[in-house]
């Protein structure tokens, strides 16, 4: 195992775009951090996002994956082009000529997929910590380290979208084309989505919970739901509007079966086309 | 002797096509093999599945005494096929530090390796910064890294310039000569010559002949003569009875030889006949021309 990782992270040491959208993905995360800390001055009016209450604990661990979940984008290119340069550069080939099975060479990509969602992670966990203990109204340990089911989340949503992304290099082989694929099943779930949004109109069938839901893009979205409408003030607005959010922001165990299971398909799938495919 | 690739009735399809046709051949310790063909044959497809990029359709093979599983025996293996694969970005040193993690050897023969190739000087420019006959080289320092005890070579100068060729085959007939085997494919069949002493030809993807370079020329080889009077000198090697054909070619007589004979013999022979050579030359039938008898004939 610890061979395979430290095969994996010598191509990765001297890759230097891969390490250029490393260090972007996580100054960007710093960068948020240190905007929404600062005190803006509106004319006299003291103004400052931290103190609006998104960082109170537990709150802040929803807030804070939701927002870094965003950016899972940005290594999502790097695990993509890691996987299809093997093809590109023909070293694929290579590494297995030089004794590396080709289930070797997937467990090495699988345990970067699996080191870069665990280091951001902990990168989240600990960002949020410092900007909790700086902010937050409440400081009791009981509270600091309740909800903490998002941070997991935060890890399935990375591990799953990151696998699916390195299933699109193998099965792809060109980085460009796998990253439009990826943005095209995008829009394909968003029409599927308009599709049964339609049916549930004209036919009262509700295709949401039976189909939709297992979409992987859609399952993966579900993981983390969006935090704005649980939010006190956007709460307290809505009240006074006469509108209320009926949400369930918990993290549902079947839902994180579905991602599982993805995860699971991208994996098996990477290694099917691997295993089948002359080189 | 002890075998180090056995191959028995391997097959390979590619839809309607069939690159390698029920093929099986043996390679032994210490010989220098030649897999021989012209564009097309199997050779890159053979190797390919010997090495575990190619899925075969159907046969098996077996490294070594086939105990172990294809990659594990692979890392006693130095392979090159068709184009140097390796990380554009990385250095010479850095691409064969990564070889040897793959391999499972510690680095201490990187400098080692460069230094046979010629490389040492730049070991540390980037790999997208070498010339083909660099890249070349830098293949075979890999392959070289875990002391191979057979190292396979796939067309190792297609594409090289006249210097870059000769640099390679110094390079091989070095390892050759440390008694490591070796098996090279290659269409040019004067590259196999000069270092092979075993061939397998493969026309189609089936082989016709699989044995040594020496017993390939089963025939004793031919003379080349003339003389001032060529047809008192064909009257008589006709009456010797040690030729199985005379031909003319241009102002020269060429006779192919039924019973081994020494040139001063004959010469001996021919002059108390009376008859001065003007040119007396033996030799056997070069690989090349032996190839083209061969994947006419079958």
């Amino acid at each position: 195992m610890l061979r395979l990782l430290n095969i994996e992270l010598h191509k990765l040491k001297y890759n230097k775009s891969a390490k250029a959208i490393s260090i972007v993905y996580f100054s960007l995360i710093l960068f948020i951090s240190l905007i929404v800390s600062i005190e803006f001055n509106f004319g006299g009016v003291k103004f400052r996002v931290a103190d609006q209450g998104i960082f109170n604990f537990p709150f802040i661990w929803h807030f804070n994956s939701w927002v870094a979940a965003w950016l899972k984008i940005f290594f999502a290119v790097v695990i993509v082009s890691i996987v299809a340069n093997e093809y590109s550069y023909r070293t694929l080939k290579q590494n297995l000529i030089d004794g590396l099975s080709k289930k070797e060479f997937l467990t090495s990509k699988f345990l970067t997929v699996l080191l870069f969602s665990a280091v951001s992670t902990i990168f989240l966990f600990v960002v949020s910590m410092i900007l909790g203990l700086i902010f937050s109204d409440y400081k009791e340990i009981g509270i600091i380290f309740s909800d903490m089911q998002y941070i997991l989340a935060y890890f399935l949503k990375l591990v799953c979208f990151f696998s699916f992304c390195m299933f699109l290099g193998i099965w792809v082989k060109r980085s460009a084309f796998a990253l439009g694929f990826l943005g095209l099943w995008q829009v394909v779930e968003g029409i599927i989505a308009m599709i049964f949004q339609w049916i549930r109109v004209k036919t009262d069938v509700n295709l949401f919970e039976t189909v939709y839901n297992f979409l992987p893009l859609n399952a993966m979205s579900d993981l983390l739901v969006e935090p704005f409408t649980r939010f006190g003030a956007v709460q307290s607005a809505a009240n006074q509007l006469g509108e209320s959010f009926d949400k369930d922001y918990d993290l549902s165990p079947l839902n994180v079966v579905i991602v599982l299971c993805w995860t699971a398909l991208f994996i098996y799938w990477s290694y099917a086309i691997l295993k089948k495919r002359d080189l | 002797m002890q075998p180090i690739l056995t191959i028995n009735n391997l097959t390979k399809r590619f839809g309607p096509i069939t690159a390698v046709k029920d093929l099986s051949f043996t390679i032994e310790k210490g010989n220098v093999y030649g897999i021989l063909g012209p564009n097309g044959s199997g050779k890159s497809t053979t190797l390919g599945i010997v090495l575990n990029v190619v899925n075969r359709t159907s046969g098996d093979f077996s490294w070594f005494d086939g105990t172990e599983t294809t990659h594990d025996a692979l890392k006693r293996v130095g392979a090159i096929i068709e184009r140097p694969n390796f990380y554009p970005y990385m250095t010479a040193v850095q691409n064969l530090e990564l070889v040897c993690k793959i391999k499972g050897v510690d680095n201490s023969k990187v400098n080692e390796t460069l230094e046979v190739v010629g490389l040492l000087e730049r070991k540390d420019s980037k790999f997208r910064t070498f010339s083909l006959g660099m890249k070349q080289r830098l293949a075979i320092a890999s392959a070289l890294l875990n002391e191979p005890e057979i190292l396979i070579l796939d067309e190792p100068t297609n594409g090289l310039d006249p210097q870059g060729i000769h640099q390679i085959r110094q390079i091989i007939k070095k390892i050759a000569s440390q008694g490591t085997t070796i098996l090279l494919a290659s269409h040019l069949l004067d590259e196999v010559e000069k270092v092979c002493s075993h061939v397998v030809i493969l026309r189609k993807g089936e082989s016709l002949y699989t044995g040594s370079v020496d017993g390939m020329q089963a025939s004793h080889g031919f003379m080349t003569l003339e003389s001032k009077d060529n047809g008192a000198l064909q009257r008589e090697l006709e009456a010797m009875n040690a030729f199985t054909s005379i031909k003319q070619e241009g102002d020269r007589l060429v006779a192919y030889l039924n019973k081994p004979m020494d040139a001063g013999a004959l010469n001996e022979h021919l002059f108390s006949k009376g008859i001065a050579l003007s040119h007396l030359e033996k030799r056997k039938e070069s690989l090349e021309e032996l190839f083209l008898e061969i994947t006419q004939n079958n």
